[in-house]
């Protein structure tokens, strides 16, 4: 067959974990029961369900976990609706890895690092936070600040409350919207949260979650003293081909399937205000 | 300049200087003598763009769907035809008419600089109108040209000269009724073989290439979403399984839109392939009035159509079917 | 250079098609498009612009890319795509023909788009010279020279006579038929048209537009100018001027289902639609101000930014001769050229 990015393979779907009531994690394989490919972490794939529909979803688990591959979908649209109906077993196209990754190989080495996540913005989140705990010892201290609507929609709760928060130097803090009978921690958004705990601004930090939450927290990382250059995140826009051909994507000359979707925040000033 | 630019413009400045209208919905000078665009003037310094000449077919009504909803009132300049489609909108609740102030003007049929070029004219800097003839002048010199012959389709047929439902008018002189009866090519349709009319369709709706211009500039088409733009309708496809499948798209359109089209023609005008959309159109109007009596769309802003009011009289379903499928 | 009576062209179309499929502008219902050559057709070699653009031939209103099969939990994926076999475009403008290099940029760059690739590789490109381009052309302002268009054979027109100049092996090749038509000659009377034509066009009214303003640099200007609103009001947000546009690469993928499986199709589409952003929850462009601007902006300054400096409008005019509204790119390089040039 001709090599063309536009043609998928085969995945299957061996595992499909439920999160919350809206969100559910499903684990990918190939045909040949690896990992479709490799990719870094917050790269993005493509995935469809034939007859249905394809969209670009980040790449959940961390690039170091050698025999799987997550993706964490909210339902939203079409597809995802389909997506949460599908079964164990059942077969889906992937093809990627699509766009730039976060600098840990890079810019991130030897920092501190501070992640800050909304809903479902956790799920490009934890591939980075995942690879930071693997190779350890290349970072500082490690900072998560993550809020959601409520209790049941924080995503992946499991893993952060058995592993991120027994991690050395891992200081994991939770918010959610409104007070929630059975809920003992902080209650209140994600952007008065950051500015309460009073974060030290040397710190890189990578933002992710709906935009009105973006909007605000930088706000809110900017007070504090943060420095633009060294605060991340990532886009999300409607894309077809995920190479930089279909043309819908871009944000001025930058096409989030190609340049993105991870961008600092001083990239982004340089860019037209829509997205 | 002609006198009835001349008016049309003072009668706009006006309107914006006493307040009476906010803003004035016109022609704007584009940058040759034939390719004015539609345009809002909120000012005086504005309408130093304003024209009305040959060039300005473009009916404004369906622009007003937007425009009305703005604070103030909107002064809009109307073509008999045009004046239609305002009605025709009001009565379908998609216009607000106590925020427009509807002005008719004067209108002997726009013309078509395609069909001008054709004739091997181009670089055109003025096209003066008199009567039945029109000299176009260009950089290449003068050229007298038969009127009949460089108007666009829609204005071949006018269906009639009539300013309705208008607040004022400006018409300097008598206007001339149409050159040709507007069913006359329905029935030439009619008169040919299924076999033929296939042909017909075939090769005209084969050129289509979806842009949508006919849909989007027709003032009848005011659905906020249309069917073919939602994906959840199962008929969003936007690419064909053979070269003709686009008569679905033209044939419902027409259905749609039937007993609520004025037969204002810009369908056909804006169409970059020239197909005779029009013609898919007037055979609808042709029918209901076989069938219903006599109905003109837009007459009036208000009172029953034949398509969704029973009266005794009307025609039985199975006479229609007799009439179209089995002849 | 060979010299072809016009009254031989028939022929030399027959001849030519015998031995690949021959593409050419040709009249049907009225209006001049590019269509396969047979018997009878009704050729327009002198029609400037057909109404679409030559584009179609490697990147087509749409295409099949791939089908599906599900069978219970499994899923088949079918490509089977035939070899494309060489074919000749006859009659391709110097606009056209360098709208082929800013649609290479594109699919050729890595990864490479097989589907755009196999079809380009194919093509026999015969370009036409220009004898008479008419008010809305404006190429030379792209430094090209519809005088004197490359291709793999140029073609020059007269009254009389068609003039063919082999410029590549490909062309070579494809002379090998012509010449069997014509005779050996044409040089002076091709120079003669070449000089006429340079002149006509120096003359034309869009020959001189300022494209100064244009510049990567200058794209959050351009992009806050005032401007857009008055330019974009009277925008139907129809697709015309994308789909007759010989630069316009913009596509969507969809699926259909059909009763034997599934196709995924990939076909135009048009930022001027308002569905073109649109995701499940948010759309990224909401207004018609907003669309008609990302068109012009990626032609004129995202394009050029990310393609060293090439703007990605090849001055057919097509968009000014068919925007049903009469809006344009000429106007867009006009007035934000006298508004935002300090």
């Amino acid at each position: 067959m001709i090599n063309e990015h536009l043609i998928p393979s085969i995945g299957v779907i061996t595992d499909i974990r439920r999160d919350t009531p809206d969100v559910k994690t499903f684990r990918v394989l190939g045909l040949d029961g690896k990992k479709p490919f490799e990719h870094k972490p917050g790269q993005c794939a493509m995935l469809s369900v034939p007859g249905v529909g394809e969209a670009m979803f980040s790449i959940t688990s961390s690039p170091t976990n050698e025999e799987f591959m997550e993706f964490s979908i909210k339902k939203c649209g079409c597809l995802t609706e389909v997506l949460h109906s599908l079964e164990v077993g059942q077969q889906v196209t992937v093809r990627g890895p699509y766009g730039k990754n976060f600098p840990v190989e890079g810019e991130f080495k030897g920092k501190d690092l501070l992640f800050i996540a909304g809903g479902i913005g956790l799920a490009p989140l934890r591939s980075v936070i995942n690879y930071v705990r693997h190779y350890r010892k290349n970072y500082g201290k490690v900072v998560i600040v993550y809020g959601a609507r409520s209790m049941d929609d924080l995503v992946d709760i499991n893993e952060i409350k058995t592993e991120w928060m027994n991690e050395p130097d891992f200081n994991v803090y939770l918010t959610i919207d409104r007070p929630q009978e059975g809920w003992d921690g902080h209650v209140g958004f994600v952007p008065a949260y950051v500015k309460e705990l009073g974060l030290d601004p040397t710190m890189t930090a990578v933002l992710c979650g709906p935009p009105i939450m973006i909007k605000f927290t930088l706000q809110g990382l900017l007070e504090l003293g943060f420095d633009k250059s060294r605060v991340y995140t990532t886009l999300e826009l409607r894309m077809k081909c995920g190479i930089g051909k279909c043309g819908r994507c871009n944000v001025g000359d930058k096409f989030v399937c190609k340049d993105g979707p991870v961008f600092r925040m001083d990239e982004l000033d340089e860019l037209p205000d829509e997205y | 300049m002609t006198d009835l630019e001349n008016k049309i413009i003072e009668r706009a400045e006006n309107l914006l200087e006493s307040g009476e209208a906010a803003r004035v919905v016109g022609w704007k000078k584009g940058e040759f003598y034939f390719d004015p665009s539609p345009a809002e003037f909120d000012s005086k310094e504005q309408l130093r763009d304003f024209v009305y000449n040959g060039f300005c077919g473009a009916n404004l009504s369906k622009y007003l769907i937007q425009v009305s909803k703005k604070p103030g009132k909107t002064a809009v300049f109307l073509k008999p035809c045009d004046t239609f489609s305002l009605n025709q909108l009001v009565k379908e609740h998609r216009v607000n008419r106590d925020n427009i102030i509807a002005i008719g003007i004067e209108c002997n049929g726009k013309l078509d600089i395609e069909k001008i070029k054709e004739k091997g004219v181009s670089a055109v800097t003025e096209a003066s109108e008199t009567g039945k003839e029109v000299t176009v002048s260009s950089l290449y010199g003068k050229s007298v040209m038969n009127k009949e012959d460089i108007l666009l389709i829609k204005c071949l047929t006018c269906k009639s000269k009539k300013l309705v439902g208008v607040d004022e008018t400006i018409v300097l002189g008598e206007m001339e009724e149409a050159p040709s009866d507007r069913f006359e090519e329905v029935e030439k349709l009619e008169k040919m073989t299924e076999a033929e009319r296939f042909a017909f369709w075939k090769s005209q709706l084969s050129k289509c290439i979806r842009c949508n211009a006919c849909r989007n500039v027709c003032p009848a088409c005011s659905c906020v979403k249309c069917v073919f733009d939602n994906p959840q309708s199962g008929v969003a496809a936007k690419a064909n399984d053979d070269e003709f499948e686009e008569q679905l798209f033209h044939i419902i359109r027409a259905f749609h839109v039937s007993g609520r089209c004025t037969d204002c023609g810009e369908c056909s005008r804006v169409c970059p392939q020239r197909i005779p959309l029009h013609l898919l159109n007037r055979k609808f109007i042709k029918d209901i009035n076989t069938c219903y009596g006599e109905y003109q769309a837009g007459e009036a802003a208000d009172g029953k159509t034949p398509l969704t009011d029973y009266t005794v009289g009307d025609v039985e379903p199975n006479d229609v079917f007799n009439a179209g499928v089995r002849k | 250079m060979i010299k072809v009576d016009r009254t031989k062209a028939d022929g030399m179309y027959a001849a030519i098609s015998e031995k690949m499929p021959l593409f050419i502008p040709v009249k049907s219902a009225g209006e001049v498009n590019y269509a396969p050559w047979e018997k009878g057709a009704d050729v327009s070699l002198d029609t400037l612009k057909t109404v679409k653009s030559a584009k179609d031939f490697f990147f087509p209103q749409s295409e099949t890319m791939m089908r599906f099969k599900a069978e219970g939990k499994k899923i088949e994926i079918i490509d089977d795509r035939k070899e494309v076999a060489p074919f000749v475009i006859f009659g391709v403008r110097g606009c056209d023909y360098r709208s082929f290099d800013i649609l290479d940029k594109v699919f050729l760059q890595e990864p490479v788009d097989t589907y755009y690739k196999e079809r380009r590789d194919a093509a026999v490109i015969v370009t036409m010279a220009c004898a008479k381009p008419e008010e809305s052309c404006f190429c030379s302002v792209f430094g090209i020279d519809s005088a004197d268009p490359k291709g793999d054979v140029t073609c020059y027109a007269d009254d009389k006579y068609l003039y063919f100049k082999s410029n590549t092996d490909k062309g070579a090749k494809l002379m090998e038929i012509i010449g069997a038509f014509g005779t050996e000659g044409g040089e002076k009377e091709v120079e003669a048209q070449k000089k006429n034509t340079r002149e006509i066009m120096e003359k034309l009214p869009f020959t001189h537009l300022d494209l100064s303003v244009f510049k990567p640099e200058n794209l959050n200007k351009l992009f806050a100018s005032e401007e857009w609103a008055s330019l974009s009001e009277a925008c139907l947000g129809c697709g015309t001027c994308t789909f007759v546009c010989p630069t316009c690469q913009c596509f969507d993928i969809r699926d259909f289902k059909t009763n034997d499986g599934v196709i995924r199709f990939r076909c135009w589409d048009s930022c001027m639609y308002s569905d073109f952003t649109q995701m499940a929850a948010a759309n990224s462009r909401t207004t018609q101000l907003q669309r008609y601007r990302q068109r012009f902006m990626h032609k004129l300054v995202y394009y050029p930014s990310q393609y060293g400096g090439t703007y990605s409008c090849v001055g057919c005019g097509r968009c000014v001769n068919k925007c049903p509204q009469r809006l344009n790119i000429v106007k867009v390089i006009k007035r934000l050229g006298d508004k935002e040039n300090d």
